[in-house]
């Protein structure tokens, strides 16, 4: 992707510089991942990248290996084949419950989160206090310094959890389902404060989540999930019914109208939400260059064109979508969701 | 003075035996509040009580063997840890079903080694002080096994303090900061399992578990950050032992005369009325409200 990466060139500090050619660091490269866990194959040939300064989005159905994928990334999780290797990370993980009745403040969790030698350098004089204020005022969670975590609600939990690991100052935060169980404006809030933590630190962000919808607008970049193997690369590039289709086994319609992204899964294929598990697809790589028909396998550029994606899957006028729409409403297996943005505005997202 | 001589008998701040226990009652009740902070913290309470019977254990077979209390406190306390560690459940249940099976092993044991000592020798006297402990009655020529147990114990509590208390709030948090789940459990045991041998060193095997839960769980309502907690928790240990041995000291005028009351029944009381007090309500708002 060239062309992406001369739009970032002024993102400083690379951490280690990338065995291929690139003006922007590569915080985290998996190549060619597969992962077992207890005989059932989770990953198979996983490979992507994420930069400094991009948020990629990590999607998949809830069972598809997204948190098997992160905590191999964390050195959690033994791989079975193929390498990982990345900058300074943070984590914020699923689920993390936190006793309300136990006296630990957002400031005392952030301060947990600082590393050994800041711990030292800063205690006791009031530096440690300023940084923690810092890292709370950075996710704009200052005012909840001396609340204590456990009551907090589940959007400003996140903001602290966020704080917390960005104490360690990572170059790649990991963040799994950090959109689960938040309401729809917590949601968005807690994606802007992303894209803009991803530009303003020139930190890369790999966030799994089952629904891509909120992301869409923000994301530079998706790795979609399905049956243990991965899609990636741009939003335009990968959501798209060829695509997606080929990763999933079966047809999967994409669709993009109004300013929305509209996904379809054949009921049969359904388990839960739009982003299905079902059956395997043949092994996809990262897909370089631009999008165009030129560059798809023969099965996705017949499955484009019957769905109507002539002008080569990057981007739908809102009139192409059209004739698609009555059907879909008939389906029944529709999950829409609205995106705030168009097509073009969502594969790019904030710089 | 005139204060204090109200307060407490004549001659108390004079007794070598007063002063002994006073150190080294000062001694665990700190030990034993980073150690209960934790126990609170994780929800293992049910071991801590555990340990204090492990401990009863101890201390029976090691007056059956005729070796110091405080060594078979220390290696049964040990052999506990090692064995629930061994056993490692990270979840809840899993937990507690060790801890029980445990306990219950160790209870078999102390029958056995309690019905021993008593058929073989007639040390009954061995066995209260065991189970319920006599702080004025612990020699002096324990300080230095005391000091280096205490010492090493709390560095390996300060040293690992983060880790820890990560591993304590959230064990997922803990795992994000590549704290290894086993090896924070066992520093965690072995740091229990050292707080209650010289808890039952000072108040007995069966009380100790009321001087490491009780400050702690007052502390954590008390003190605003993890650290205050554990300001608190050790303040309110030391003041429920000094204030215990005050009040042992003065009922030998009590009734029945001349006898005195056990220290570890004051320790103990107060260490709940600690606990209850630290439940009062309090002005203002107790949770953070947050500001626009």
């Amino acid at each position: 992707m060239p062309d992406a990466v001369a739009k970032r060139s002024n993102i400083a500090a690379p951490p280690k510089p990338p065995d291929r050619e690139a003006l922007v660091p590569v915080v985290l490269s998996v190549r060619d991942l597969s992962v077992r866990l207890g005989g059932r194959q989770v990953l198979r040939h996983v490979n992507f990248e994420v930069a400094a300064g991009e948020v990629t989005g990590l999607i998949g159905a809830n069972g598809a290996g997204k948190t098997t994928l992160i905590r191999t990334v964390l050195g959690l999780q033994v791989a079975s084949a193929g390498s990982v290797e990345r900058a300074r990370v943070g984590y914020v993980p699923q689920k993390v419950v936190l006793d309300p009745d136990l006296p630990v403040r957002s400031r005392d969790l952030v301060g947990l989160g600082l590393k050994r030698h800041e711990r030292r350098a800063s205690w006791p004089s009031g530096r440690r206090r300023a940084q923690v204020e810092q890292l709370l005022a950075a996710v704009g969670a200052l005012h909840l310094a001396d609340a204590r975590v456990g009551t907090l609600s589940g959007g400003e939990q996140q903001r602290v959890l966020i704080a917390h690991a960005l104490a360690s100052e990572p170059q790649l935060l990991l963040l799994d389902e950090p959109l689960a169980n938040l309401d729809p404006a917590s949601t968005q809030a807690v994606v802007k404060l992303l894209a803009q933590l991803a530009g303003s630190r020139a930190m890369g962000i790999l966030v799994s989540t089952h629904d891509m919808n909120p992301l869409l607008p923000f994301m530079h970049k998706v790795v979609y999930l399905a049956g243990g193997l991965a899609a990636s690369g741009t939003t335009e590039q990968v959501v798209r019914s060829d695509v997606l289709s080929a990763l999933y086994g079966h047809h999967v319609d994409v669709l993009r109208a109004h300013g929305r992204v509209i996904v379809s899964v054949a009921d049969e294929h359904r388990e839960e939400g739009c982003e299905t598990v079902a059956g395997t697809g043949p092994r996809l790589g990262p897909l370089p260059g631009p999008c165009s028909m030129g560059e798809l396998p023969d099965g996705a550029r017949e499955a484009a064109t019957a769905n109507g994606t002539t002008d080569g899957g990057c981007e739908l006028a809102p009139d192409d979508c059209g004739p698609s729409t009555p059907r879909l409403a008939s389906q029944r297996a529709t999950k829409a969701a609205p995106v705030a943005q168009t097509a073009a505005e969502a594969g790019r997202g904030p710089t | 003075m005139s204060v204090l001589h109200a307060l407490a008998a004549p001659g108390l701040l004079t007794s070598t035996p007063v002063r002994t226990a006073a150190l080294l009652g000062a001694a665990v009740a700190i030990l034993c509040a980073p150690a209960g902070l934790l126990t609170v913290m994780r929800g293992q309470s049910f071991a801590g009580h555990a340990f204090s019977d492990i401990t009863a254990t101890g201390g029976s077979a090691a007056a059956l063997a005729g070796v110091s209390p405080l060594t078979g406190f220390l290696a049964m306390g040990l052999s506990g840890a090692g064995l629930m560690g061994a056993l490692g459940a990270q979840r809840q249940r899993g937990r507690d079903l060790v801890t029980g099976v445990t306990l219950g092993a160790a209870l078999g044991f102390a029958a056995l080694f309690l019905y021993l000592s008593t058929t073989t020798t007639s040390a009954s006297g061995a066995t209260v002080t065991v189970l319920f402990g006599s702080l004025f009655a612990v020699s002096s020529s324990n300080w230095p096994v005391v000091a280096g147990l205490g010492g090493g114990t709390a560095a390996l509590v300060v040293g690992f303090w983060r880790p820890l208390l990560l591993s304590a709030l959230s064990p997922e948090l803990a795992a994000a900061h590549g704290v290894r789940p086993r090896l924070a459990e066992a520093a965690y045991l072995a740091s229990v399992a050292v707080a209650v041998a010289l808890a039952a060193l000072s108040v007995g095997a069966i009380l100790s578990t009321a001087l490491l839960v009780g400050p702690s769980a007052a502390g954590l309502r008390l003190g605003k950050s993890p650290w205050r907690a554990c300001a608190w928790a050790a303040g309110i240990g030391v003041m429920s032992l000094w204030l215990g041995i005050v009040l042992a000291y003065d009922s030998y005028s009590w009734p029945p005369a001349g006898q005195g009351w056990p220290v570890s029944f004051f320790v103990v009381l107060l260490v709940i009325v600690f606990y209850l007090l630290a439940h009062l309500p309090r002005r203002g708002p107790r949770r953070h409200e947050a500001r626009p």
